[in-house]
Formats: structure tokens, C-alpha cells, sequence
């Protein structure tokens, strides 16, 4: 049976594409049969994010439609072997999607799949509320500020009580939170929110810490998932945040302001 | 360096203070999530109900809706001032 895992943050440009991407891929290289969902119809950005913008023919809504089938929709990539993207409609308006059509589709890509990533848009809308109804597990991206803290805690309320699984009275969704951006620096400095404060407000699991970094606009340049540059420290972060999800129980790095001692210097003349 | 280590103890970071607003909201906004939609609004009637009567503030009715085991119990809390005023 498929895990569904929706990637929601409620505020937008905090990273639940480069998340989805970079997630979806990790579980890909770790040998799961992955399909990474874009349910942000009318602003598709999912395809570029992973480089296979060129490549898109039908789309979600397509799907839903039955004007193509699944197979004809799913983009394979190129680099990781069972690595599947659905693309996102760009003409359409949002409320094409409709409750039955995206259950459908969820439930075809779960005969095959074991892991159903879907990229929530940002908003409490239709969209948003599409991306998280079927889930079994959400990973809520925050950065750390107060806009994004206070919105994440909204959807939080929200997957407690608009989900498939708050409906029906089953277990609820397991809740991640992925705190993206952090800056240990500025966090030591008293000039950003810790991620012992965001743990502390949200109340939830922490899955991972992604430290803010250049690598990230350089891989979206590139259309190639963070987590593909592993000697970056944000797609290692990413690794362990796959790893996490996985089960296994890792220290959390990148989370204390680096040391420069004598030969961290040394290196940085030498690079 | 001391200089600003005192500037530094002496004030409150923004840090803190974005930690501070935060709970404060969240718990706010956390008390009205789990209530039907029309909470807000019949406040709002109560209150206009209530200032027929009574001028009070409009902090003055207090609605809460809480569980205990299968009962649900909406509490209703209006502070008069303490000389009340009678309106026409």
C-alpha cells in the first residue's frame, strides 16, 4: 500500500517545491518507486524545479479528465531510476480539480507506487485542500518568521480536521515539521527564531533543518533536485530529512553556527 | 566588546519578541479554529444585544465554546462596567 505524503506550508515561497523535489527524489535513490505530484494547477513550477519542463505532454487534469491516461501523464526521470513527476495543468484554474477525479488518480499510482509525494500550492484553497485530503503523512515547511509560524500552525488546524482520515475518525495524519532556511548565526545573534522556538510553538515532530543556502538557487537554475548535490550542506540536510522519514533516528546538523578554527581557514583559501 | 554585551543583556532580541507575538496569536487563533463558523458573528449580535441595554466595551462578551466528555457547553462571559449606564 502507498504512503501519501503532502508537502504544505499554507505560506507561500517557503519551499514546498524545492522540498517536494528534493524529498521525492531521496526516496527514489533509496530504491522507493516515488511519484512526486504538482497540485498547484495554473502556476505548474514542479517540472522545472526538477528539469523536465520540456518533456511535459498531458497533465493532471488531463488525467482527472480522462483525456489521457496515467501512463501517458507520468514524466520518468532521467537521473534516478523509479522516479516519476505528474505535472500540473497551466491553463486551467484551480477548481478544475475535482474531489473523486483526484481520489481516483491517487488510488490507480497506488497499485504501482510506494510513495505518493504530492506538492501542495500555497493558500488554504481548493488546491491546497486537494493536495492534503488523501494524506497519510504531511511534512509542514516553515521558515523561520512569524508569518510562515502562525500559517503553518493554520494548516495544522487544518490537517487535523479537512483530511480523508480526520473524517473518518482513523488515526490522524502524521505531522513533520522542516524548518527551511535557518540561519544558526543570525539565530545566535537573537535576530531569528530557533528552531527550539518553532518546535515549541508548532508542537510537532521535527523531521529535518534545512540551513539557508546558495546551493538551492543553483539547483533550481539547474532543474536538478538539492538533494542530487550532496556535497551541499542543504541537500545533505535534505538526506537526513529523507532518512528521518524513513525511520531512522538521526542527530540534527546544521543547527549550531559552524566553528572556524585554524584549519576550516586553511581550507577556504585552498577552495 | 563589552560595551555592546551590555546593549545586548539589556534589550530584548527580535527573536524573543517574535516569540512572544506568536504564542500569544496561536493560542488565539488555536481557541476559535475547533468552533463552528458562526462564533464570531453571534458575538458580535450578542454584543449589540447586550448595548441596547448596557454600554460596554468590546472586549466585554466573552463566548466559549468547550467539551466535557459528549456535552457541549457554550459559555457566555459579559463584563459589566462597574457603574452600569442605562441608554435609551
Amino acid at each position: 500500500m502507498a504512503e501519501v505524503i503532502v508537502i504544505t506550508s499554507g505560506k507561500g515561497g517557503v519551499g514546498k517545491t524545492t522540498t517536494s523535489a528534493a524529498i521525492g527524489t531521496g526516496l527514489a535513490m533509496r530504491g522507493y518507486k516515488t511519484v512526486v505530484i504538482d497540485f498547484d494547477v495554473g502556476l505548474r513550477n514542479l517540472d522545472l524545479i526538477m528539469g523536465c519542463e520540456r518533456r511535459v505532454v498531458y497533465d493532471f487534469v488531463n488525467v482527472i479528465r480522462n483525456e489521457a491516461n496515467l501512463n501517458q501523464s507520468l514524466i520518468r526521470d532521467k537521473r534516478v531510476e523509479d522516479l516519476f513527476i505528474l505535472p500540473a495543468s497551466q491553463t486551467r484554474d484551480k477548481d478544475t480539480l475535482d474531489i473523486e477525479g483526484v481520489e481516483r488518480v491517487i488510488n490507480q499510482l497506488a497499485e504501482s507506487f510506494d510513495y505518493i509525494v504530492c506538492d501542495s500550492p500555497a493558500g488554504i484553497e481548493r488546491g491546497a485542500f486537494m493536495a492534503m485530503y488523501f494524506a497519510d503523512q504531511a511534512v509542514v515547511v516553515t521558515n523561520p518568521e512569524v508569518s510562515s509560524v502562525r500559517d503553518s500552525d493554520r494548516i495544522l488546524g487544518l490537517l487535523a480536521s479537512k483530511t480523508r482520515r480526520a473524517e473518518e475518525g482513523r488515526e490522524p495524519v502524521k505531522e513533520h515539521l522542516l524548518l527551511t532556511r535557518y540561519e544558526p548565526a543570525r539565530v545566535e545573534k537573537g535576530e531569528m527564531l530557533s528552531v527550539d522556538d518553532v518546535k515549541e510553538i508548532l508542537a510537532i515532530p521535527l523531521l529535518g533543518v534545512i540551513p539557508e543556502s546558495k546551493d538551492v538557487l543553483q539547483a533550481s537554475n539547474a532543474g536538478s533536485p538539492i538533494i542530487l548535490a550532496s556535497e551541499s550542506d542543504a541537500g545533505q540536510a535534505y538526506e537526513d530529512a529523507v532518512s528521518r522519514l524513513l525511520g531512522e533516528d538521526l542527530v540534527h546538523r546544521f543547527v549550531e553556527v559552524e566553528k572556524k578554527g585554524f584549519f576550516n581557514k586553511f581550507r577556504l583559501f585552498r577552495s | 566588546m563589552r560595551f555592546l554585551d551590555f546593549f545586548r543583556n539589556n534589550r530584548k532580541t527580535t527573536a524573543t519578541v517574535a516569540k512572544e507575538r506568536l504564542q500569544i496569536i496561536v493560542a488565539r487563533e488555536r481557541t476559535t479554529r475547533n468552533g463552528p463558523d458562526y462564533l464570531p458573528m453571534m458575538k458580535e449580535e450578542l454584543l449589540l444585544v447586550v448595548r441596547k441595554y448596557i454600554q460596554v466595551e468590546d472586549g466585554a462578551v466573552k463566548v466559549q465554546l468547550d467539551k466535557e466528555g459528549d456535552c457541549e457547553v457554550l459559555e457566555l462571559n459579559i463584563t459589566l462596567p462597574d457603574e452600569p449606564t442605562a441608554s435609551s
